[in-house]
């Protein structure tokens, strides 16, 4: 195995496209170690990325937030101003492992390990963000949501490397947030994670909304229905029962260590719900934006 | 033996909370464990394991390993000779298979080389012919007629005809007229329960180095409960006489129990001695959940007969358990700690231990007891709900006391379960109030404790310092108990001892640090080596002022004439005795070696409180007292420390610990992620109630302490759990899934 | 493979070492630095006794590349106290036996430390979250929790 530090990103692109053999794209480690010390991958080629020229800002961008694709959950974290934009996308990143994996896993890392389970990619696909991709035929942009491709999977090319996301800008009276099942407090993978993101009018009525599903299929689920079910409400029981059953209505999960389909189902439902009332109450006006 | 038991002594070092010898070590990162030594010439080693659960090898070529530049020795079973007793045939073969590979992980060669890297890509050209057989993992299925047979001819005379092979051992306990008993219940409840496989968890795997010279002699260094045990064992394996080998235990990185046997020492004694080169092997996370010693999995039936006003009539409870792969007695002591805490008329229990491929069971924490409790104590307790008693007053009603003549034979000496319970009634925990959605939950909890072979030697140095020897690794602030005994025997101050912990080469056998003996036996041990000590010190004085030795007494440190009729001498302290020591006699020491006996019960009485949350299942523990009978609490902080580290575990085993077995056999969960003990933020403060009723058999009253904790968690949070939602739960662990589905369907 | 030199700073000492491409940080600390204070509990980032800070950030060395270390600064256990002095938190520990086996200890005291770098005032839940990923087997956490703020209390008094 060779361990590459480059310092640009068309070296870095070049040395990927280049390599005949398993590569991997080194941000955090917090996965890629993992994997490299248990024999699930042998790559021949290494390279860290986080040497590159912007990879480890955080920018205002066109109202929202540019972030590197080497930024920590810990740096998203300390971030008072995107903390306050996007709470839900950060509070996904924070739950990652601990306190010392949140000290070097990345949102990006996170989102092209391609576990359905992510904690990151739920609040980033229900907050609409765009992945920013360089490779060999140059740079483009694409929504999140289209990079995950199943279990361990995305839609990258060869060379190509996710270098930044893009957080939009938000209408006022906005708020998002994220929740996830574990069994203990902390340290589990999610076995069910919902996102909630929408926008309310001066009456308290949502006008727009976006819900996201981890953990229940192999992808991370954008639920149109559950977002439908809240749209024109100011979520009373009625509306957050219409979303949670649309939630679970939604759900194709599997039997495993973590969970049941019968668990997954049922508490997606729970945590849709739970967290729209969230969002709802970081979107009032009286309440603030921030928690 | 008899003793005098001081049960209201007023002690001056005892009782009291200094600092522990090691501390500073620990906490800068000084301390030796299993894996931070290293030795010139040193090789690498690791282990190839089986993928299957159960199959036989037809053959193994290690050929291509052994050519591997770098590579030094290759071992299979073929390198251990066949022994004669079966317990050290099962250890060896457990440590390396021979002809069939009996769980996943099951070790079948190992190989020592220049670097780790060397060592694991030898193992990748190590060439493995299996021949697949059925596997079972399951106890009751494993005790099917038809179930597939881990191994033949194991069973025991006491297994009745007709059941399967893999049923290897039966017992029997128990007293009265059952069918009376039952008869004269106003309530009968009966109840299944099983309980999952668990892990110990200690944070540090099995670590060790071991050297072996052309000579036959040997350095064994590793992490260990018991060094005497690991030489024991270690040497009928090799073939080396004990004084051959010396093994050194580490500071040791956790082991209630999992570190009381063998898995890869003999195998890097055997590569060292193949190499001609030390060797050290360090087992990963996962060979330790997949290779090192969990305890059984169980499947019990319980029957328990209660009158209106609370007195149980009858009890009794069939245990089925599995210790993995190889024949385990734990399900006798299951059996017999079972009803324990009670004061039965008719009683009975019957055991079975299963064989399935799965790993060799070593203890944890009082092994057998917790699975067999946590039945018992979930069935009182529905009978408590069901006859609208209040659960305390009906364990006070029945409760065992001196002079109960115990559901497993002994009578009762003076035992503290009644003072506990007592304690239980008098906190403010009984009586907080909960709200909606909460529930609290109330289990006794009893181990047998044991004594067992210790030696002590006790040194006093020429400047008034004194050293005490002795030979059971700490594993939870023992060297601090041990000197503050030593320093309130002598009358010193605490830091003029210092406890250290020999290698075998050093003092005599000692027994494992096990079954909560430490501070019971090796404190007596090294109170009666200082007594020893004294008695000479106190002939040293009578010789410097030439008077009858009878005439001279020790007191607060010192030597005195007993009397006006014995001189007009002043104190000779211990210091200035030992100052001219060497003038009078020599050096100066005290020893004692014996086979203790005499060992305390210790029970003790958990209460927790619980929230369930309804819509996903999941629990969260609010708040948590232990209540238990230390007999006397020689340092009050490490016996705090053993009751709340064992409810922790027990917390961890009663919601969310468990072995996962696929359809294939295989563990699922062999990692700290997917096997889930408790991190830091999902407990509350553990609150501690230590309760004092001396053991007549320790001179200070002392009883073992360190597994009964473990023991009431399992049915506290499973009682407190179903009163909480409003069901009761017959499975362990209660996991989030199996809560809401108990819900979905209740 | 070929392997690589490093340059980096431990506990204030410039160290130099070589280390093979997919070697670990922690395992560059134990077998080539001697520094063994962090320990292997899993090495897979799940139980915390490989803590150690990389540039101030608290970390676990097990998911860190030895090569990773290049221009940095790492803060271990052999680093808390200051000469023969302990750190408060160290003292703490003893005080309060907040250690039974002590295997999880250093890895605990470096990210005690890190927290109260960053948050000189928390509460018990606050203790408890950050250290989540630091297991202990020995104690129940509950006198961890009251060492930590024990000792917060004494370095905002002194």
């Amino acid at each position: 195995m060779r361990y590459a530090r480059p310092e640009t990103i068309e070296q870095a692109a070049g040395l990927l496209s280049q390599e005949q053999g398993v590569t991997r794209i080194l941000t955090g480690g917090t996965d890629v170690m993992v994997q490299l010390k248990a024999g699930l991958v042998e790559p021949a080629l290494i390279v860290d990325i986080k040497h590159l020229p912007g990879l480890r800002s955080i920018t205002s961008e066109d109202g929202g937030f540019r972030i590197g694709a080497a930024v920590s959950g810990a740096e998203m974290g300390e971030h008072a101003a995107l903390r306050a934009l996007w709470p839900g996308v950060v509070e996904g990143a924070e739950l990652i492992g601990s306190t010392q994996v949140q000290g070097r896993a990345t949102m990006v890392g996170n989102l092209c390990n391609g576990s359905p389970a992510a904690d990151a990619v739920p609040g980033l696909i229900a907050a609409n963000a765009t992945a920013r991709i360089t490779g060999p035929n140059g740079t483009r942009d694409c929504p999140v949501a289209d990079i995950p491709a199943g279990p361990g999977k995305t839609t990258l090319g060869k060379g190509e490397i996710v270098t930044s996301l893009h957080l939009p800008a938000r209408p006022p009276h906005s708020g998002d947030a994220y929740l996830r099942f574990i069994p203990r407090t902390e340290m589990d993978i999610a076995v069910v994670s919902a996102a909630v993101s929408l926008t309310i009018d001066a009456s308290g009525t949502v006008t727009a909304a976006r819900v996201a599903l981890g953990a229940v299929a192999p992808t991370v689920r954008l639920v149109g229905p559950a977002a439908d079910a809240i749209i024109g409400s100011k979520l009373d029981e009625s509306a957050l029962t219409a979303l949670a059953a649309a939630a679970s209505a939604a759900c194709s999960p599997i039997d495993d260590k973590r969970g049941t389909i019968a668990f997954r189902t049922q508490v997606a439902g729970v945590l849709a719900r739970r967290a729209a009332q969230i969002a709802y109450t970081r979107a009032k006006p009286t309440t603030g934006a921030s928690q | 033996m008899a003793l005098d038991s001081s049960a209201k002594r007023v002690f001056k070092v005892v009782g009291t909370r200094p600092p522990r010898p090691d501390g500073v070590d620990k906490v800068t990162g000084r301390a030796l464990y299993g894996a931070d030594v290293s030795a010139p010439g040193m090789l690498t080693a690791h282990i190839l394991r089986s993928p299957h659960a159960h199959a036989e090898i037809v053959s193994i070529d290690t050929s291509a390993a052994e050519a591997l530049e770098g590579v030094k020795a290759v071992v299979t079973a073929a390198d251990f000779a066949v022994q004669d007793d079966q317990s050290l045939r099962d250890i060896q073969e457990n440590c390396m298979a021979r002809t069939k590979v009996l769980y996943d992980g099951h070790a079948i060669a190992a190989v020592a080389a220049t670097s780790a890297s060397i060592a694991r890509a030898a193992l990748k050209l190590i060439k493995v012919a299996y021949k697949q057989l059925p596997h079972v993992t399951d106890v009751d299925a494993a005790m099917r007629p038809d179930a597939p047979v881990v191994q033949s001819g194991r069973s025991l005379e006491t297994v009745p005809a007709g059941m399967s092979e893999n049923v290897t051992s039966h017992c029997e306990f128990g007293h009265g007229d059952l069918d009376a008993g039952f008869a004269a219940a106003d309530l009968i409840v009966e109840r299944s329960f099983t309980t999952a496989a668990t892990h110990q968890g200690y944070i540090e795997p099995h670590a060790c180095l071991a050297s072996m010279t052309p000579d036959g002699k040997a350095d064994l260094w590793c992490c260990t409960q018991g060094q005497y045990n690991v030489r024991t064992i270690c040497a009928a394996l090799m073939g080396m006489e004990a004084s051959q080998l010396r093994v050194t235990a580490s500071e040791i990185g956790g082991g209630f129990g999992g570190k009381t046997t063998v898995f890869i020492e003999p195998v890097a004694l055997a590569l060292s001695r193949k190499s001609g080169r030390p060797v050290k092997m360090v087992m990963t996370r996962d060979e330790v959940f997949k290779a090192t010693g969990p305890t059984v999995s169980s499947s019990t039936d319980v029957k328990i007969g209660m009158t209106r006003d609370g007195r149980i009539t009858a009890g009794e409870a069939h245990l089925r358990y599995s210790g993995g792969a190889f024949p385990c007695g734990t399900v006798d002591m299951g059996a017999q700690a079972a009803f324990a805490a009670y004061d039965m008329t008719a009683v009975r229990t019957l055991g079975w231990n299963a064989l399935t491929n799965r790993p060799k069971e070593a203890a944890y924490r009082a092994p057998g007891a917790p699975q067999a409790i946590y039945a018992v104590e979930s069935v009182v307790d529905e009978l408590c709900q069901k006859l609208d008693l209040d659960p305390l007053a009906v364990r006070l009603k029945n409760a065992a006391r001196k002079g109960t003549r115990s559901s497993y034979g002994p009578t009762f000496d003076d035992i503290g379960l009644v003072a506990t319970l007592d304690a239980v009634k008098a906190h403010p925990h009984y009586t907080a109030p909960l709200a909606p959605g909460q529930g609290r939950g109330l289990s006794a909890g009893f181990w047998f404790n044991f004594g067992g072979n210790t030696c002590v030697s006790l040194n006093v140095n020429t400047d008034g310092t004194v050293g005490v020897t002795e030979g059971n690794p700490d594993i939870g602030g023992s060297r601090a108990a041990i000197s503050q005994m030593a320093a309130e025997e002598l009358g010193i101050p605490y830091d003029k001892i210092r406890t250290i912990i020999a290698d075998t080469s050093s003092l005599g056998h000692n027994d494992v640090t096990d079954g909560s003996r430490v501070t019971f036996a090796v404190g007596l041990a090294t109170i009666k080596a200082a007594q020893d000590a004294i008695a000479k010190m106190c002939s040293r004085a009578a010789k410097i002022w030439d008077i009858d030795e009878e005439a001279v007494v020790w007191e607060d440190g010192a030597a005195r004439p007993s009397g006006p009729n014995a001189g007009k001498f002043p104190p000779m302290s211990l210091a200035e005795i030992a100052a001219v020591s060497f003038n009078t006699g020599g050096p100066i020491a005290g020893h004692y070696e014996y086979n203790a006996d005499g060992a305390g019960v210790s029970f003790g009485v958990h209460l927790v409180d619980v929230e369930v949350d309804r819509e996903t299942g999941a629990t969260k523990v609010l708040r948590y007292t232990v209540f238990q009978d230390a007999g006397c609490a020689v340092h009050p902080s490490y016996v705090e420390g053993q009751m709340q580290g064992g409810a922790v575990q027990g917390i961890g085993w009663a919601l969310n610990e468990e072995y996962i077995y696929g359809e294939d056999g295989r563990l699922q969960n062999a990692g700290f992620l997917d096997y889930r003990v408790p991190v830091a933020s999902d407990l509350p403060s553990i609150e501690t109630v230590i309760l004092e009723i001396p053991n007549p058999g320790h001179p200070y009253g002392v009883r073992g302490v360190g597994e009964t904790p473990i023991v009431p968690p399992l049915a506290a949070l499973s009682n407190a759990v179903s009163r909480a939602i409003g069901l009761r739960l017959n499975r362990l662990p209660m996991s989030p899934p199996r809560i809401l589905q108990a819900l979905s369907e209740g | 493979m070929k392997s690589i030199h490093v340059s980096a700073s431990v506990n204030g000492d410039a160290v130099e070492f070589i280390c093979a491409p997919d070697e670990s940080l922690l395992d560059v600390l134990r077998n080539r630095l001697d520094l063994t204070g962090a320990k292997e509990g899993c090495g897979t980032g799940d139980c915390g006794a490989c803590s150690v800070t990389l540039n101030g950030r608290l970390v676990c060395s097990c998911l860190v590349l030895g090569a990773e270390a290049e221009g940095t600064e790492i803060g271990t256990i052999e680093g808390l106290a200051t000469g023969d002095t302990l750190h408060p938190l160290q003292q703490s520990f003893i005080d309060h036996a907040a250690l039974q086996c002590g295997i999880c200890t250093p890895g605990i005291l470096v990210a005690a430390k890190a927290l109260l770098e960053k948050n000189p005032d928390p509460s018990d839940t606050e203790v408890r979250y950050w250290l989540a990923g630091n297991l202990c087997r020995c104690t129940g956490y509950d006198k961890i929790i009251h060492a930590v703020l024990d000792a917060a209390k004494t370095m905002r008094g002194a």
